[in-house]
């Protein structure tokens, strides 16, 4: 029981290095952008290629997701997305969905439709035994990782000059141009360094939660919950959603198999229906 | 009743009387009497194209369906299949379980999917559009989970097998090049199209434009938004369900891809080529949607989906309007006729 | 007496920060009556509780002797409450004979039919166009409202209010940012108000309020502060030191 806990912990974690990169841009910017599963996908992908045709090593892969899915990112916010945050809601959902399917099919193009697996290192299969809860080494090695990303994201966003600058770009546009904050900038890292988090996510995530041309859609809804349950005033709320989120997906899939899905769909509607405003935001 | 409107309406018509003025706002203009002139048309002109026809149509009722919502009610939906997947079953169960009738086929299938638009409605009342739209889309998902897993029912992943479907009236067969298949959804797109049509113009439709573009002040003057708001919704689940059911009706097979995400995604891209907020960019749009599909699918087979992307990226970004009148310059007169007042 | 409106302990806090405190505020019916305050006074708080926007936190609102703090707002605008708002608020798609039919429409009842097209009741048709001349709008009564120039737009918002039959009418600052050759049109529509509405006029613009108002009430800090006739208001040194003395360069 505690082994399936843990198991959904490590999911959790890893939902919210996924999404965090959505929680600032939908939570804080206010844009929705439904294509950034695309960019997860991209790290896992670049961690396929990586390990199985040049055989770098799993640890050194990670970084190199977290760059590459960065790099995309900028490339993609100085390009298309810049155009996009004063447009509406609908003009975001319809552009990011294109991009959706834009990055599907060019993955399918260049890597196949099939699942792609990847050998983790040997240090990392296995379980460990601690009194009468085992745990998969991997599972505790995306906590730890995942754990200090959300600390240090938090410290990012709460304690440096950039996080304040980028507080104060969110509020208002116009004023902190006026203070000299250069905005455009500020977005421009955000978005990358949101992307690059969701390529690690994708990178680390590809054992545990496959990894096809497909991923950006399947787990579009989970992103989405993670942030809109979550509410969007800080990162503890998405935080807490994607711990939830993780913790009742496995325990519904072991306990109840047939329900499926229908547990997250369900709790997801209740809770916009009860809290439209998320479920751990402040009321306003 | 055949009313020309003034070629320059913003200089004359103030010279109109209100009353004229709201009736010709309302009357039929020449282009839309051609337009469903030539669908009509088509049955005879284009003999051996009756099945793609045939699913213009389809896809043409349910972009309508969901232009009700979005370009009536400002509703931005991410997963209209749902009630095109729950007429679509419900017209397929219904003919394995002794109903073969097409036509009470339809109704029935329009009110069970209606019914289920009417439960779904109270969960799209509060919140932000970001909330409807994981609203629409967890509902969507649900009803695909629910489709697949009730496989004894739905036949789960393999889709419904054995569905006949009678003759229409007990007359009509329906025949293998799909002639009887395109009159019967072209009819049914054109009844539904009337009634839409009939509503948008009533004290009702004008409320929900009222509602679409400034709520606060709606409320300010009385309008309840909530009861508006169940009513079209409720309405547009029927228009989408029975166009799942035309679907299931002429094809005789329902899969789970009724339901599927890009089938919402279609109905979206849709609208977005052919425009909302005017009842035809559900139809026009389906006819481009389709055309692009059919020519783009048989260059790259396996990769439609990036072809459809690609073209939403570009809409979107140049905006819609700039590209339309770029590439229609020659038809705006005729789009403004049809009453699109920013083409 | 009952009067036409009447606020008793009304107070509203959001968090720690109080935006009204306590306002206790009598309109007599077919009054003139002015609230004006400097600005973050509380006023738009007061009228959005007025109006059922906002919840009080304490306190209860009558409205023609009838108790209506739990009233929603269209409950509100059925009892005849109608406003306008300080920036404008209206259908930028719809032309004003739309806009001011839809209004009517609601009233009468009839606004959620269906089954016959706009227009067809010439009864509603008939009084819009009553209005819309009345209130200097004839001219354009077919044009698309975000065409219209500001201040008859601001026009509109009144007219709008004024399809509703209210028998309170709230004006927010109706003159706001109108250029001085439509003004006169704005002032002289508010003058003109039938006698049996009763008017509350949230304004800034003294001239206005002191031409306009039989009643002036002061809000400070969101509490009242001085009520009285205009002469009283005008020449309480107090008023002039919080309020008209800051602002009369306004």
């Amino acid at each position: 029981m505690l082994t399936i806990l843990f198991d959904g912990i490590a999911y959790g974690m890893l939902l919210f290095v996924l999404a965090a990169g959505l929680a600032v841009t939908l939570g804080l910017m206010n844009f929705v952008n439904l294509a950034h599963g695309a960019f997860a996908m991209a790290g896992g992908y670049a961690t396929v290629v990586l390990m199985n045709r040049f055989g770098v090593p799993f640890l050194a892969c990670l970084p190199l997701a977290f760059l590459f899915s960065a790099a995309l990112g900028f490339i993609a916010e100085r390009t298309l997305y810049r155009h996009m945050y004063e447009r509406s809601h609908l003009d975001q959902v319809l552009f990011s969905i294109g991009l959706v399917f834009m990055a599907i099919a060019a993955t399918d193009y260049l890597m196949g439709s099939q699942q792609q697996n990847i050998r983790l290192p040997a240090w990392l299969q296995g379980r460990i035994a601690m009194g009468d809860v085992t745990i998969g080494l991997y599972r505790l090695f995306i906590v730890v990782v995942c754990g200090l990303m959300a600390l240090g994201l938090q410290w990012v966003l709460a304690k440096t000059r950039f996080g304040s600058q980028l507080r104060a770009a969110v509020d208002d546009r116009r004023v902190a141009r006026g203070l000299g904050i250069p905005v455009v900038k500020v977005f421009a890292i955000t978005f990358a360094f949101g992307s690059g988090l969701a390529g690690l996510g994708g990178a680390l995530g590809a054992e545990i939660v496959g990894l096809d041309p497909t991923f950006p859609l399947k787990f579009m809804l989970y992103f989405l919950i993670v942030v809109t349950v979550g509410g969007t005033s800080s990162l503890t709320g998405p935080l807490l959603a994607a711990l939830l989120l993780g913790v009742a997906d496995v325990m519904g899939k072991y306990l109840v198999p047939q329900l499926g899905a229908f547990i997250i769909y369900a709790m997801m509607l209740a809770v916009l229906m009860i809290r439209p405003q998320g479920l751990f935001a402040r009321g306003r | 009743m055949l009313n020309k409107l003034p070629e320059q309406p913003a200089s004359t018509t103030e010279a109109l009387s209100p009353a004229a003025f709201l009736q010709a706002k309302a009357a039929w203009r020449w282009p839309e009497i051609l337009f469903w002139i030539s669908a009509f048309g088509l049955i005879l002109l284009l003999p051996n194209r009756h099945l793609l026809l045939n699913e213009i149509a389809i896809l043409g009722l349910f972009a309508l369906s969901l232009d009700l919502i979005l370009g009536y009610a400002g509703i931005v939906s991410l997963g209209h299949a749902a009630f095109f997947g729950v007429g679509a079953y419900a017209a397929g169960l219904l003919s394995k379980h002794g109903i073969s009738e097409p036509v009470t086929g339809l109704v029935l299938s329009g009110a069970i999917a209606g019914l289920t638009g009417f439960l779904a409605s109270f969960m799209i009342l509060r919140g932000s559009d970001l909330t409807r739209l994981m609203v629409t889309l967890g509902v969507a998902l649900i009803l695909h989970e629910l489709a697949n897993r009730l496989d004894w029912i739905t036949g789960g992943a393999d889709g419904l097998l054995g569905v006949t479907i009678g003759p229409i009236f007990g007359r009509f067969d329906f025949d293998f090049a799909g002639t009887t298949a395109y009159v019967y959804s072209l009819t049914t797109t054109f009844l539904l199209f009337l009634l839409a049509r009939h509503v948008v113009q009533s004290p009702f439709g004008l409320s929900l434009k009222a509602l679409k573009d400034n709520r606060l002040r709606a409320s300010t003057i009385g309008i309840a938004p909530n009861r508006r708001l169940i009513a079209i919704y409720t309405l547009a689940a029927v228009y989408a369900g029975m166009a799942g059911a035309l679907l299931t009706q002429t094809t005789q097979f329902v899969s789970l891809e009724v339901l599927d995400f890009a089938r919402s995604a279609d109905a979206l891209l849709v609208l977005v080529i052919g425009g909302s907020g005017y009842l035809y960019g559900g139809l026009i749009g389906a006819v481009a949607f389709k055309l692009m599909k059919d020519v783009l699918s048989a260059m790259t087979p396996a990769y439609w989906i990036f072809w459809m992307g690609f073209i939403l990226v570009i809409l979107v970004l140049i905006g819609r309007d700039r590209l339309m009148a770029m590439l229609a310059k020659p038809f705006v007169p005729l789009l403004r006729l049809l009453g699109v007042r920013r083409p | 007496m009952t009067f036409a409106l009447e606020t008793t302990g009304l107070s509203k806090s959001f968090g720690g920060f109080e935006a009204n405190a306590d306002v206790s505020l009598s309109v007599a019916k077919g009054a003139r009556h002015a609230l004006i305050g400097p600005n973050g006074a509380g006023k738009t708080t007061f009228i959005n509780l007025l109006t059922g926007v906002l919840p009080p936190t304490s306190g209860s609102i009558r409205m023609m002797g009838e108790d209506v703090t739990r009233v929603s707002q269209q409950g509100r605008v059925r009892r005849g409450m109608a406003r306008t708002y300080q920036i404008n608020q209206l259908f930028a798609d719809l032309s004003p004979i739309e806009t001011i039919s839809l209004a009517i429409a609601e009233r009468e009842g009839s606004g959620a039919r269906w089954w016959n097209r706009v227009g067809k009741d010439s009864a509603v048709i008939d009084e819009s166009e009553a209005l819309l001349r009345r209130m200097k709008l004839g001219a354009m009564m077919t044009r698309r409202t975000a065409t219209l120039p500001y201040g008859k737009q601001r026009l509109l918002e009144i007219a709008l209010a004024m399809a509703c039959k209210p028998k309170l009418l709230l004006l927010d600052e109706p003159a706001a940012g109108v250029p001085e050759d439509e003004r006169h049109d704005v002032l002289d529509s508010v003058e003109a108000l039938p006698d049996d509405v009763t008017v509350l006029l949230i304004e800034h613009d003294m001239e206005l309020v002191f031409s306009f108002a039989d009643k002036i009430s002061v809000l400070v800090q969101g509490a009242l502060y001085a009520e009285g006739s205009v002469e009283e208001i005008s020449t309480d040194p107090h008023v002039k030191a919080v309020y008209l003395g800051e602002d009369t360069h306004v």
